[in-house]
């Protein structure tokens, strides 16, 4: 159901209009930079559709009630940026624990501590891996251009109701901050019912419903912890990732995100001067897309693994592989934003050394 | 002759043992709790926020439907339950830990936003269910485990009057404190409590009540004697009154 008129906004504005198309009916969130348009639109928006707008104190207040939102079956959504981000994973892994859907923006900034403003890749770790207390995982999304901040948007509230559970949206101060020409479209309505076996609304006409992530009974917190497991497990059928000029690469490119779509204009560059490189790029980043990498690697693909940071994916990259290939890696440090330039002498270093 | 059941238990407390100490009063509060959502007749919309600690059970004996919060965040869940489902009753009910520390700049916001909600304050100064440590409403030269040797004004600072902070702040529509250490004292209690939900209910705006409870086990007196310390020793310090009732005045924004 496309529509036939596009806007020019900013990825984080994409994010807020793919929030309100998905019917997202709370937002709650607390300013920090790179995503401030994020709170800034939907203070204007979400009370115009009827829904609401809470600037909340902190971080920390701001993911609580997104909590309390979700637990009545309600859309919602909370943004952020990386230090904002170490603030809302306590009500995070309280999400994880009571099998909570709501959706949770991360704009990632340069780190640790206070870091920069700029891009950077550095919370991978800490958004696919839990990031608060607890054996818990959220399901990440990661765009590379601002229609697929639309569109993943869209896609994170379908998926938080459809597991129950917590969806991240990992961009970074890129993706946020540049504009691009987006083309809008209307999801299917929301089902009334999507929630109607589980959420609070008040107990009329049938027993009380309790949710919680205290479980102290004898084996009750194992029970818990193996029904996420298998959420987690059934998330695989999610996996989504972009294979570009991989069919007859020598070296594939593993990148995700706005680094993902840099290394692809580096790959169409080299490409032009008879470069067999392609670039696999995930776009669930938990789960990770395994499969497809094993498949390249069965092929005898040889890999690299670009990333805005020390290097944090490639160890999934090499988990995924493992017994069948390893990856070379190239962090572009934070607090400067890459060109294609910087990774073409990268990629063909990692090139030569796959020839011989 | 035939017996005649006079005062009964109201249908939403489960009717079960509950877990709480020989003398605890939080039964006692959550009873009137219980007892004001039924007279309200909103026990079938009212949305719990549960918090941490001894409190978190209220679940398990109030029979609505409920949430647990981080410790601390109850106002802040009570915030996103209500923006939600604005139609429904929200409570929370939090301790003097949860509400007076870990958790203080989330009631703050909750009130002075004015959220339509009613929070259940039990304060019996002391972390009751970590073990007895001090808390922000521990009095001065209370013995706890981690203030051995007495709380210490110049050390720890005195204890918040949580009644009356909130009472000042522009969003709350009734705050009260009161005690459930006799019976005159438990009428008044349920009282406020249902002022504090008739705020709601009017959308007039937050409700609060302070309700000073006894920790037997903790404070390591008797039930009696616990609720003898509640006259002598609390109730100077932590006077019982309404510090705010703006339920005859017209409605916010």
């Amino acid at each position: 159901m496309a529509s036939e008129s596009r806007i020019f906004v900013k990825g984080n504005e994409a994010v807020v209009h793919g929030a309100l198309a998905a019917g997202c009916r709370c937002y709650f969130g607390y300013p920090i930079t790179p995503q401030n348009d994020i709170p800034e639109l939907m203070s204007k928006l979400m009370p115009e559709s009827g829904g609401s707008f809470v600037q909340a104190e902190s971080e920390v207040a701001a993911a609580n009630m997104l909590l309390g939102a979700a637990a009545t079956g309600t859309r919602a959504m909370t943004s952020s940026s990386s230090p904002g981000i170490s603030l809302k994973q306590e009500a995070i892994s309280y999400m994880a624990g009571s099998r909570l859907p709501g959706v949770i923006v991360n704009m990632n900034r340069g780190g640790p501590g206070l870091g920069d403003i700029g891009p950077s890749q550095g919370d991978y770790f800490q958004s696919v891996k839990g990031g608060g207390h607890g054996d818990y995982r959220l399901l990440v999304l990661g765009p590379a251009t601002c229609q697929e901040a639309y569109d993943l948007t869209i896609l994170a509230f379908d998926l938080a109701f459809k597991y129950q559970n917590p969806v991240m949206i990992l961009g970074d101060a890129i993706i946020g901050q540049m504009k691009e020409p987006v083309i809008p479209w209307k999801p299917a309505p929301v089902d009334s019912n999507e929630a109607s076996d589980w959420a609070l609304t008040g107990a009329k006409g049938r027993p009380m419903r309790l949710i919680k992530s205290l479980y102290l009974e004898d084996g009750a917190l194992a029970a818990q912890n193996i029904r996420l497991r298998d959420t987690y497990k059934a998330m695989e059928a999610e996996i989504r990732a972009e294979s570009f000029e991989t069919d007859d690469a020598e070296l594939v490119v593993v990148a995700y995100g706005s680094i993902g779509r840099i290394v692809k204009s580096a790959v169409r560059n080299l490409r032009k001067q008879g470069k067999k490189v392609g670039l696999y790029r995930p776009i669930t980043l938990f789960p990770f897309p395994a499969q497809g990498l094993r498949e390249l690697a069965q092929k005898g693909k040889r890999f690299l693994t670009i990333e805005h940071n020390l290097g944090q994916m490639v160890e999934d990259v090499k988990l995924s592989m493992i017994g069948l290939a390893d990856s070379d890696f190239h962090g572009h440090m934070p607090g400067s934003i890459p060109s294609p330039d910087d990774f073409e002498a990268p990629i063909l270093s990692a090139l030569e050394r796959s020839a011989s | 002759m035939t017996e005649q059941l006079v005062f009964d238990r109201p249908e939403v407390i489960a009717d079960r043992a509950t877990h709480y100490c020989p003398g605890c009063q939080h039964g006692v509060a959550q009873r009137l709790v219980g007892e004001c959502l039924e007279e309200f007749g909103v026990v079938d919309k009212t949305i719990a926020v549960t918090s941490i600690g001894c409190s978190v059970f209220l679940y398990n004996y109030l029979l609505v439907d409920s949430v647990e919060a981080p410790h601390g965040r109850a106002p802040a869940v009570a915030t996103g339950v209500k923006r939600a489902k604005p139609d429904n009753i929200v409570l929370a009910y939090q301790g003097d830990g949860d509400l007076a520390s870990i958790g203080m700049a989330e009631i703050m916001h909750c009130a002075n936003r004015g959220e339509r909600v009613t929070i259940i304050f039990v304060n019996n100064t002391v972390y009751g269910m970590t073990g007895g440590q001090m808390a922000p409403t521990t009095m001065i030269g209370q013995k706890t485990t981690t203030c051995p040797g007495g709380r210490c004004a110049e050390r720890e600072g005195q204890p918040f009057k949580m009644a009356e902070i909130l009472a000042g702040l522009g969003g709350v529509a009734y705050s009260a404190r009161v005690a459930v250490n006799n019976a005159k004292n438990l009428v008044k209690a349920k009282r406020a409590i249902k002022h504090a939900f008739q705020a709601q209910i009017d959308n007039k705006g937050f409700g609060f009540v302070e309700v000073l409870a006894t920790c037997p086990t903790n404070w390591k007196m008797t039930p009696v004697a616990a609720n003898e310390r509640i006259e002598c020793e609390l109730i100077p310090y932590f006077p019982l009154g309404i510090y705010k009732d703006r339920l005859n005045e017209g409605e916010g924004c």
